[in-house]
């Protein structure tokens, strides 16, 4: 016995005990349960990790206790742990950790100081909820409390109607996505009788490919929500609105990840559905380079990073949809690593210009920040896939995996590579390098905040040999064989440096550069900046529809005429009804005497007549 | 020669004690729809109470059944506890609306 349910528990007794006293509780108080709750959690997590011996051969599995029972149905409070669960919960614990103890500089000024770290406890609890479940119906409980939680935390400034409203979308466009996910469990309920991964699994190659591909579409439309793909990828720009640790941890590093673990740990039915893998692929690959242009001209720097997620997680949808599970895995770890610092180093960036978020009136900030420099660039370099830093590993096992599925998802991913280098520079340059162009006078932040970005910016230099994650799942995910074909990686590389290259020709040395360009394509600079106006596209074409029909057809139509018609039509009846009987009540004692009477006469004239017919 | 009783036990047949009871009935309920004096008409009511008592007991005579008779002590009863509940409400009313008119007395109508 493992106690695999202390992981999630601690952070849930964090949860309670700030939410319910933390109103009360002095802020050194709510920092130590908040922060060490998430810490022991990661230690549990290590305790286990020593003492499990190889988790490749045996899975531990823990039964708590059996949820629901119906006849032959059956779902049980199961915890599992194998090693794809194991990298996860070190991903989710420990960047956890880190995100937390920056949380408390960062937010050291905040209002609902006590609010912002119970729900941050509430999420660890219900993302690794997530990652632990052993059946489908667990991971689905920790799945919309995760979105609960963001939605939760991106209306953090409740105050603020642009945060409130992009939680509002949060939530609702996962609601979308939430529907085909449980369309999906219903499927495999039918199907399989059972919500158990091992029992699904092992049942899942004597099914039919329809089925099978009936199912995978349902869960790749509940990953595309929770994890930003096409077309349900809208709520993550904007939830930005949330504070930027919220972002790092929950946009960034783990949340948005769920959908690519989810897949991942569905292998079993993907593998078996080849329609539904090339559409993974196929809308990984389009989310990917889509974002990714979007990025390319955006302002805000929170905005910039947020496309660039969207873009990185179509990344790993590519890996799992040419097949390379444990290369999208990869990818995921990886990206944790080096976006969680990217958001942290542009929160430290937002902390040092005074809560500026826009890239133009920064700049400089070298000489104020070294460490948040130095960190960044750590971060950029990764994620532009520079040689042996961390990103450079896993995207390089995704593009060499998408070549072998097909040339051209190749060719597409590399040149998403040289943007994503390209977009992410920039925005390095335009904060770090230059003269200062904003208010005030920039600062570095404090140390509880360098520490998580020091610790981040090593492990996005060295988390892709320090853990080769297709070797770890090598038992889960074989991995493909063929040869390793260096010409592949130096042209991704190559597209890598020149991104950099090209974004410091433009905004470092040729600064009056993307001014010139910006007006000679204007058009296609509105459009890109303007975000593809997919926006506007889904108001016109889907919400306002639907407001304007729950307007006409709910609102007046169904609930106006015919329910309160219904009801005060009733009332109405029985007024006017009443208003005739009511003339019965003459007050006068005799005429009711003389009712008795007819009344009294007519029965017993009755009774005779029935006694008469009788005989 | 028979006595008083004998006489009445089998010289008077039922049907006689019950038309008398009937008219008595009739003669009740006429005085109550047509008399506008309330004591007027709750002394029709205590008329057709005992016009009922009169066949209650002739019943019970005739069947040689004592259960007619202890029916009649409990009409008596209530018949008394209505007198003394229903006088006390003409009081009032006489008291507040110096009319014993039963007509007048309509204010619950509607």
């Amino acid at each position: 016995m493992q106690n695999l349910w202390l992981i999630p528990a601690l952070p849930f007794l964090g949860f309670l005990i700030n939410g319910v006293f933390g109103r009360k509780l002095p802020k050194a108080v709510i920092n130590i349960v908040a922060v060490l709750s998430v810490l022991l959690s990661f230690a549990w997590v290590v305790k286990v990790f020593m003492t499990a011996g190889d988790l490749g051969a045996t899975p531990i599995t823990e039964h708590y206790f059996t949820w629901i029972k119906s006849g032959e149905f059956q779902v049980g409070w199961d915890f599992s742990v194998d090693k794809l669960t194991m990298i996860m919960l070190f991903i989710v614990t420990g960047i956890g950790s880190l995100i937390h103890i920056y949380a408390t500089g960062y937010m050291a000024h905040e209002e609902g100081y006590y609010r912002f770290f119970a729900y941050l406890n509430l999420f660890m609890f219900f993302m690794l909820d997530l990652v632990l479940a052993a059946n489908y119906l667990i991971l689905f409980v920790g799945w919309e409390g995760v979105g609960l939680c963001s939605y939760l935390l991106i209306g953090f400034y409740f105050l603020k109607k642009s945060a409130t409203t992009a939680g509002n979308k949060a939530f609702i466009v996962n609601r979308i996505g939430d529907f085909g996910f449980s369309l999906a469990i219903f499927l495999i309920v039918v199907n399989f009788g059972t919500l158990d991964f091992s029992t699904v699994f092992q049942a899942a190659p004597g099914k039919p490919t329809e089925t099978l591909t009936a199912i995978a579409l349902l869960l790749l439309v509940g990953a595309a929500g929770k994890s930003a793909q096409i077309p349900l990828y809208v709520w993550l720009p904007d939830a930005m609105e949330g504070p930027t640790p919220v972002s790092a941890l929950i946009h960034a590093a783990t949340m948005v990840t769920a959908g690519v673990y989810m897949c991942a740990r569905s292998a079993a039915i993907f593998t078996h559905a080849p329609i539904a893998m090339e559409t993974v692929a196929i809308i990984g690959l389009a989310t990917a380079v889509f974002a990714a242009t979007i990025g390319l001209a955006q302002n805000d720097i929170k905005k910039v990073f947020a496309y660039s997620t969207v873009s990185q997680l179509g990344y790993m949808f590519l890996g799992v949809g040419v097949g390379a599970f444990s290369a999208g895995i990869w990818h995921l770890m990886t990206h944790a690593f080096f976006k969680a610092l990217l958001f942290l180093g542009a929160g430290s960036v937002i902390h040092a210009c005074h809560g500026e978020q826009d890239m133009r009136h920064m700049g400089g900030l070298k000489k104020y920040a070294p460490w948040t420099c130095l960190t960044l660039a750590c971060a950029s370099l990764a994620i532009s896939g520079f040689p042996f830093t961390s990103g450079y590993f896993s995207k390089d096992a995704i593009l060499s995996a998408a070549y072998g599925h097909a040339p051209w998802m190749y060719w597409v991913g590399v040149i998403t590579a040289g943007m994503t280098a390209f977009y992410v520079w920039r925005a390095f340059w335009m904060t770090f390098w230059g003269e200062y162009k904003g208010h005030g006078h920039p600062h570095e932040s404090p140390p509880s905040m360098l520490g998580p970005l020091v610790v981040l910016a090593i492990l996005s230099i060295i988390g892709g040999f320090m853990f080769n994650v297709p070797r770890i799942l090598e038992n889960m995910f074989p991995i493909a064989e063929g040869a390793e074909n260096m010409t592949l990686t130096y042209i991704s590389v190559a597209f890598g440096l020149g991104g950099i290259a090209l974004s410091y020709y433009m905004y470092v040395v040729n600064l009056g550069l993307p001014e010139k360009i910006a007006t000679s394509f204007s058009g296609l600079y509105n459009l890109v900046y303007n975000k593809y106006f997919v926006d506007e596209i889904y108001d016109a074409t889907v919400v306002n529809p639907m407001i304007e029909g729950s307007r006409a057809v709910l609102w007046r139509g169904m609930d106006q005429s015919v329910i309160d018609g219904i009801v005060n039509g009733v009332g109405t009846e029985s007024r006017g009804v009443g208003g005739i009987l009511k003339l019965l009540q003459s007050g006068n004692i005799r005429s009711y005497a003389t009712w008795v009477v007819i009344g009294s006469v007519a029965l017993i004239l009755v009774m005779g007549a029935m006694e008469g017919a009788a005989k | 020669m028979p006595d008083a009783l004998q006489v009445l036990n089998n010289g008077v047949p039922i049907s006689w004690y019950l038309m008398l009871s009937a008219v008595l009935f009739v003669l009740g309920v006429a005085g109550f729809l047509f008399r506008r004096n309330i004591i007027t008409v709750f002394m029709c009511i205590e008329l057709m109470l005992n016009a009922v008592n009169l066949s209650f007991v002739a019943f019970a005579n005739a069947h040689k059944q004592v259960s007619g008779q202890i029916f009649v002590f409990f009409v008596m009863v209530v018949a008394a506890a209505e007198a003394a509940v229903g006088l006390a409400i003409i009081l009032t009313v006489f008291k507040n609306r110096a009319t014993l008119n039963i007509d007048e007395i309509d204010s619950l109508k509607n």
